[in-house]
């Protein structure tokens, strides 16, 4: 589709792991963390995209990868005709000042040594061309629009809640006018009533600013509540991706089952059968061969333990896919 | 499973296990007192889990650390009672509270990680706990002690869920996953049979698969071991499932009271109302949510007017006096003059 906005390609993101001067010449041999296996997803423009899955399937690699945060192993990202993946490092900052990301800790991802001012400032600096008032005028109106008071403006991180620290970094990454936010965990830090408050700005600012999002979270009530679309981490691997409604009434890749009947909800008497997993996640340094999620699948067969399955279309137009050999019987 | 034996159920059901009353827990800081708990009542009914919610500072975790005998200074409870089946335990002297907890009343902390000691085996810290307090294994001579106490360390590991559990307990608490470091806290917890289990945050830290499992775990041994639980979660969806009765807690005070039905289903406080409001709906992601405005207000030297008075959309020029708790139905109560009856 040439409306996409963020196109991503076969992304591989591996690490590999550190091994000790003693450990490399006793011959260990090198490993890698397979953070992000082969993930393709489009996000159209004025889209949000919600990215679901436990703690360390790569969902934060993946979002941190499509900024090239993270320099990819294999695969292309292009952004609105871009090709993020092979552009030269000035290029980058200029295409950054368009893609932006709003991180999980407002405790660490502040500097605590500069004021809010200078921190919203500074991504105006980096990307130079505007004097020094008109930045300042900038700063001041994005300060203003996320909820801080004037007299506010000239303190320290520490001197503010963890909700007012989100505010702090949604207006250090919509300083810029970017097109495309990465949301990573904006909310997961907060109170549930001071949660609530970020969503809403979250949600408004989408509207005012036309706002594309790719919004990461585990928790999936934060994410249906704002993602048009959802895609299920597993792995590194996308197992399920769909409009938001159909996967949460009718997920289809028996991970995602799993995923949504486990979900705590408020209605007293949705008491509902769960499937409870077995066991734990595997490590992501050595996944299981086949279907990654075959050691804790119910409906396992022998063949999702040697073949990796695909994507198969779950509806007619093919935007709710799954990848299940429970579909694809071929 | 390994088969534990049954608590003896030595008294009548519906009497409380834990009667708190007027309790009030305070801080002196160098800002002024902070009243982080304060004229708290609730009670634990025998076999029943209790949930506990509120929000970072609203005093649930003071409260119960209060019960415990965990208050250091310069924290200390000011007043109030603390009946654990007739027994008061704010009098009581600090040996005798050694010997109670564990074994009567035992608490999981909400991080494993932290609440473990990273440099000793799981298995020590499962049997220190033994040998400190199981009878029929203390009277046994010194060398059969050790034995007994690893047999009945890898009994509770089974109970718990850890599979291998003979080859795990040699094991450290980093070599374990988050939520099998959860289920060693449990094991811990529970090695000493208590009648009260208070879980702190138990799955907060866990992804919702994993916390499924944990909770599936309590709820189990809840059933078989026939104690009573007190939950206590910022998470209403989990109290929503699993508790019989619900305490909502803010700035410190006990705001709301009812079973689980009530509670969720026809809140009378505004705040009840609010965090109700604030959490998206999973089965109508269309309704929009309602934050509650502002944020919670510091407890230094708080006046004696409503906790809530300041993010209230209900506040009335008498709500800046002692708000009492009133009984609106039977066994659900409220603290807030202008209670929202209107479902």
């Amino acid at each position: 589709m040439s409306t996409a906005m963020l196109t991503v390609r076969g992304l591989v993101k591996h690490y590999e792991q550190t091994r000790s001067l003693a450990q490399r010449l006793l011959g260990k041999r090198r490993t890698w963390v397979h953070a992000v296996n082969n993930v393709n997803l489009e996000i159209q423009r004025g889209e949000t995209l919600g990215l679901i899955g436990e703690s360390g399937c790569g969902k934060s690699t993946l979002g941190r990868t499509v900024l090239r945060l993270h320099e990819p192993t294999a695969g292309t990202i292009n952004f609105d005709g871009i090709d993020v993946t092979a552009a030269p490092n000035d290029a980058l900052t200029s295409l950054r000042a368009r893609m932006q990301i709003v991180f999980q800790d407002p405790y660490a991802s502040l500097n605590p040594r500069r004021t809010v001012r200078q921190i919203v400032d500074l991504p105006l600096m980096i990307q130079g061309g505007a004097a020094r008032e008109e930045r300042e005028q900038r700063v001041q109106a994005m300060l203003r629009r996320v909820g801080l008071r004037d007299d506010q403006f000239g303190r320290y991180p520490h001197q503010f809640s963890g909700g007012q620290r989100q505010r702090i970094g949604i207006a250090r990454a919509l300083v810029t006018h970017p097109d495309l936010v990465v949301c990573d965990e904006p909310v997961s830090a907060l109170d549930v009533s001071i949660k609530a408050q970020i969503l809403e700005l979250l949600a408004e600012l989408k509207g005012e600013l036309g706002l594309t999002y790719l919004f990461i979270s585990h928790d999936i009530a934060v994410v249906s509540y704002l993602a048009d679309r959802l895609a299920v981490m597993y792995l590194g691997e996308i197992v399920e991706i769909g409009p938001t409604r159909e996967v949460m009434d009718a997920p289809r890749h028996p991970y995602t089952q799993a995923l949504m009947s486990a979900v705590p909800r408020v209605e007293v008497h949705a008491r509902r059968k769960r499937i409870v997993l077995k066991g734990d996640l595997p490590s992501p340094i050595d996944p299981p061969a086949g279907c990654k999620f075959h050691t804790r699948c119910a409906q396992a067969m022998p063949r999702c333990a040697s073949a990796a399955p695909s994507a198969v279309a779950m509806n007619a137009d093919g935007s709710h896919q799954a990848s299940c050999f429970l579909y694809d019987q071929g | 499973m390994g088969q534990p034996d049954l608590i003896a159920a030595d008294a009548p059901a519906g009497q409380p296990i834990l009667s708190l009353r007027n309790l009030s827990t305070s801080f002196n800081t160098h800002d002024g007192v902070v009243t982080a708990v304060q004229n708290v009542d609730l009670d634990v009914i025998r076999g029943e889990c209790l949930g506990i919610v509120g929000e970072s500072g609203s005093g649930k975790s003071v409260t119960f650390a209060s019960v415990m005998g965990l208050i250091k200074p310069p924290g200390r409870i000011v007043g109030g009672s603390i009946l654990l089946d007739g027994l008061e335990l704010t009098k009581l002297a600090p040996k005798a509270m050694r010997q109670l907890r564990g074994k009567q009343i035992a608490m999981t902390m909400q991080d494993a990680l932290t609440a473990l000691n990273p440099s000793m085996t799981v298995e020590t810290q499962l049997c220190e706990a033994i040998l400190a307090h199981d009878e029929d294994i203390g009277s046994l001579p010194r060398r059969q002690q050790t034995r007994r106490a690893r047999e009945r360390a890898i009994e509770m590991m089974t109970l718990v869920g850890i599979p291998s559990p003979a080859k795990r307990l040699q094991e450290y608490p980093h070599q374990f996953s988050g939520g099998m470091r959860q289920r060693i806290m449990i094991a811990i917890a529970l090695v000493c049979k208590p009648r009260l289990l208070i879980a702190d945050e138990p799955t907060t830290a866990l992804d919702v698969t994993i916390q499924a499992q944990v909770l599936e775990l309590i709820a189990e041994l809840r059933a078989t071991l026939g104690m009573s639980v007190v939950l206590i979660t910022h998470d209403l969806g989990v109290v929503a499932e699993q508790c019989d009765r619900i305490v909502v807690m803010y700035a410190g005070q006990v705001m709301e009271t009812g079973t689980a039905d009530e509670v969720i289903g026809k809140p009378l406080h505004p705040y009840t109302r609010g965090l109700l409001g604030s959490m998206p709906r999973l089965d109508d992601p269309e309704t929009p949510i309602k934050p509650i405005p502002g944020m919670v207000p510091s407890l230094i030297n708080f006046p004696p007017q409503c906790r809530f008075y300041s993010r209230c959309e209900r506040r009335q020029p008498s709500c800046l006096a002692e708000i009492p708790v009133r009984v609106q139905s039977p066994g659900h109560s409220v603290r807030c003059l202008f209670p929202e009856t209107q479902p």
